[in-house]
């Protein structure tokens, strides 16, 4: 069991996992059939490391996100059935159809924004942050980005800035192995991303992010710390996805076999059931129920999204300015 | 209205007046406060030009000096923004916005509309841009019609110091992210402004003088050229309206196309590269939405299709003059 999270807690952050899982799998599907628009990043093999942060966040923090946003927006609270409406160009998605599936938003939630510019949140959560401690809250940001954002001078430009200002922000890099096609071991030449941490004065940690007991003990760790006004802290994560960066990837770039090992001995949700229900505090039956009605939400979130109206033409002009 | 302060002086008291109303404003930027870190006095600089001199003391926490990195920190200002605050942050040099660019076009100036209208990104970026430093290719740009070429973007020209004060006040008190634009050969330039706060719409022209016989509209520093140019041109019986839009982002297009209706003569000064410009942009708008009433070819007054030279000799040939100016009224004003 965790050594902070309860029973409640437990089967809610199965929830998230399970729903990002179903919510990848089910746009996965439908992408497949031609129906759904434009470019989709899944997180499918992820959800680890966007829950195991997440848990510890209140409505009052805020992320920012990357291409592959479903999973943070999920783990931050954005509501799945807005995100399949949005993903489908919809009236009723989270942005009116106007976003779509790289740019899913909820500031209501603190979820600033999946970002379809490669680094392009790190300076942003700085100033989240700044903001938090200018007006001497606790709250805190959290940047989320990959690999291949680490290598992006908006993310060195974040880190150093956060460390200057002693800023209540966490920098989560969510090392999967591969930006686009190219191998992190190319273009990453320290053995780790968080070995970068020392040269901006803060904090390094690596971890395996197949294992959401260790994101949650980390990312908690972190938080916590820049909540106490401890400054910044780059954690890495080691994970990987199921899919290619895109759908329509054919992933000719991976070892054949690489992602089925993966699903079959280290994944993330497996490994969750198996640890929770090992000392029978929780069930099968009760994981396989949350199974269940996530099954459904998402079902019926698609169900929901085919039929909702599309923008209406006039919506083209609205929305560039509050005045203008 | 008799107190005359400088345009630097307006601008700096149009931020310290609206620092004391709201504390949600703050500013940063590099040397903001200046020597921050350093041995000597933190404010010792106020900016690289003073132009923030003295608000560190007065507004603690309030003034953050920034690494060399503009990127992060305009990013920042963005992401403040978003979290509540309306923060003002200066790009020493207009020119810097190659490497921050991102966080302006593609996050500040897109999230309202990416994100379904739910998003305010209250968000003030000052910058000092033009020629006539001698301070060469990369340090002496006009490019409000870059910032002008993007929706979400409001760009604020102010040509005087009574506009600038107004014209930043509005522009922290604007709910979208706003550009503003100062002229660095105007920081001196004095004129008559109120001590009490005060806000010019954004949208709506100044015509800084009224003429029936050529319209000349003017952006920035040129208004002041195309001032100089019209004086003399009254001495020659030739009457010319000179049009300051002071924004060209919202861009008051009624004010022009009624000046135009009435002169049926349009000479634009813009002391940008002429392609893709706000001089072009104009033209373009008149000719579509007022071709009946011109009696003349349109003149475009710029800079040439080159980077700023460094060498005074060649600079001073660079920015639009009066007698250029001069020249284009004459020529729209004799064609038949």
């Amino acid at each position: 069991m965790s050594e902070t999270l309860n029973r409640e807690g437990l089967l809610k952050a199965y929830r998230i996992m399970r729903t990002i899982r179903e919510f990848e799998e089910r746009v996965h599907t439908d992408f497949a059939t031609g129906e759904i628009p434009g470019f989709v990043h899944l997180y499918a093999g992820e959800e680890a490391s966007a829950t195991g942060v997440c848990m510890h966040l209140t409505g009052a923090d805020y992320i920012a996100s990357t291409h592959r946003g479903h999973g943070h927006c999920i783990a931050k609270g954005v509501d799945p059935v807005g995100m399949m409406a949005e993903i489908w160009g919809k009236a009723t998605g989270t942005c009116k159809g106007k976003g779509g599936s790289m740019h899913i938003a909820d500031l209501s939630v603190g979820m600033l924004g999946a970002n379809g510019i490669v680094g392009g949140g790190g300076p942003l959560i700085c100033g989240t942050a700044l903001a938090a401690k200018i007006r001497g809250t606790k709250d805190v940001g959290v940047c989320f980005f990959g690999d291949g954002a680490s290598n992006q001078g908006t993310i060195f430009e974040a880190m150093n800035l956060a460390a200057v200002w002693k800023l209540p922000a966490i920098f989560v890099a969510e090392n999967n192995g591969y930006a686009e096609a190219t191998s992190s071991k190319y273009s990453v030449p320290c053995e780790h991303i968080a070995d970068r941490a020392p040269a901006f004065g803060m904090p390094g940690v690596i971890v395996d992010g197949f294992d959401f007991f260790a994101v949650h003990k980390a990312a908690g760790e972190a938080i916590k710390r820049a909540r106490e006004g401890g400054g910044p802290t780059l954690l890495e994560v080691k994970l990987s996805r199921y899919y290619g960066h895109f759908e329509g990837d054919q992933q000719t770039y991976r070892a054949p076999g690489e992602v089925q090992t993966l699903r079959e001995t280290k994944d993330c949700l497996m490994q969750f059931r198996r640890r929770v229900t090992a000392d029978g505090e929780i069930t099968d039956a009760q994981l396989d129920a949350i199974d269940g009605e996530v099954k459904t939400l998402i079902d019926d979130s698609v169900v929901r999204a085919k039929a909702d109206p599309k923008p209406a033409p006039a919506e083209l002009l609205t929305d560039v300015y509050v005045s203008y | 209205m008799a107190r005359k302060i400088t345009y630097q002086q307006a601008i700096n008291e149009a931020l310290d007046q609206e620092m004391a109303r709201d504390p949600r404003v703050i500013i940063m930027g590099e040397d903001n406060a200046g020597g921050a870190g350093a041995p000597g006095e933190e404010d010792a600089w106020g900016g690289v030009l003073g132009v923030t001199k003295g608000l560190f003391h007065k507004y603690p926490g309030r003034v953050l000096d920034t690494p060399i990195s503009e990127s992060g920190y305009v990013g920042a200002a963005v992401g403040a923004a978003c979290n509540g605050l309306r923060p003002v942050a200066e790009l020493m040099f207009v020119d810097f916005i190659g490497v921050c660019f991102d966080q302006i076009y593609n996050q500040a100036a897109k999230f309202r509309y990416m994100f379904g209208g739910k998003a305010e990104t209250p968000v003030v970026i000052r910058a000092m841009y033009g020629a006539g430093f001698r301070a060469a290719a990369q340090h002496s740009q006009c490019l409000y019609n870059m910032f002008t070429h993007i929706p979400g973007l409001k760009v604020v020209v102010p040509s005087n110091p009574y506009d600038a004060k107004g014209l930043l006040i509005q522009a922290i008190r604007d709910n979208d992210p706003v550009i503003f634009l100062e002229h660095k050969v105007l920081y001196t330039m004095e004129g008559e402004v109120p001590e009490e706060s005060y806000t010019v719409p954004f949208g709506e022209a100044n015509v800084a003088r009224e003429g029936d016989d050529v319209t000349i509209v003017a952006f920035g520093r040129m208004v002041n050229q195309a001032l100089t140019a019209a004086a003399a041109l009254q001495k020659q019986g030739i009457h010319c309206e000179v049009i300051d839009p002071r924004t060209t982002s919202p861009l008051d297009e009624d004010t022009i196309l009624e000046s135009v209706e009435k002169t049926g003569r349009l000479v634009i000064v813009d002391e940008s590269t002429p392609r893709c410009s706000m001089a072009s942009d104009i033209a373009g708008i008149v000719a579509q939405k007022a071709f009946g009433a011109l009696k003349a070819p349109i003149e475009q007054v710029t800079a040439p299709h080159v980077p700023v030279p460094f060498s005074d000799a060649l600079e001073d040939l660079y920015v639009p003059s009066p007698a250029r100016i001069e020249a284009a009224v004459t020529r729209v004003k004799e064609y038949r």
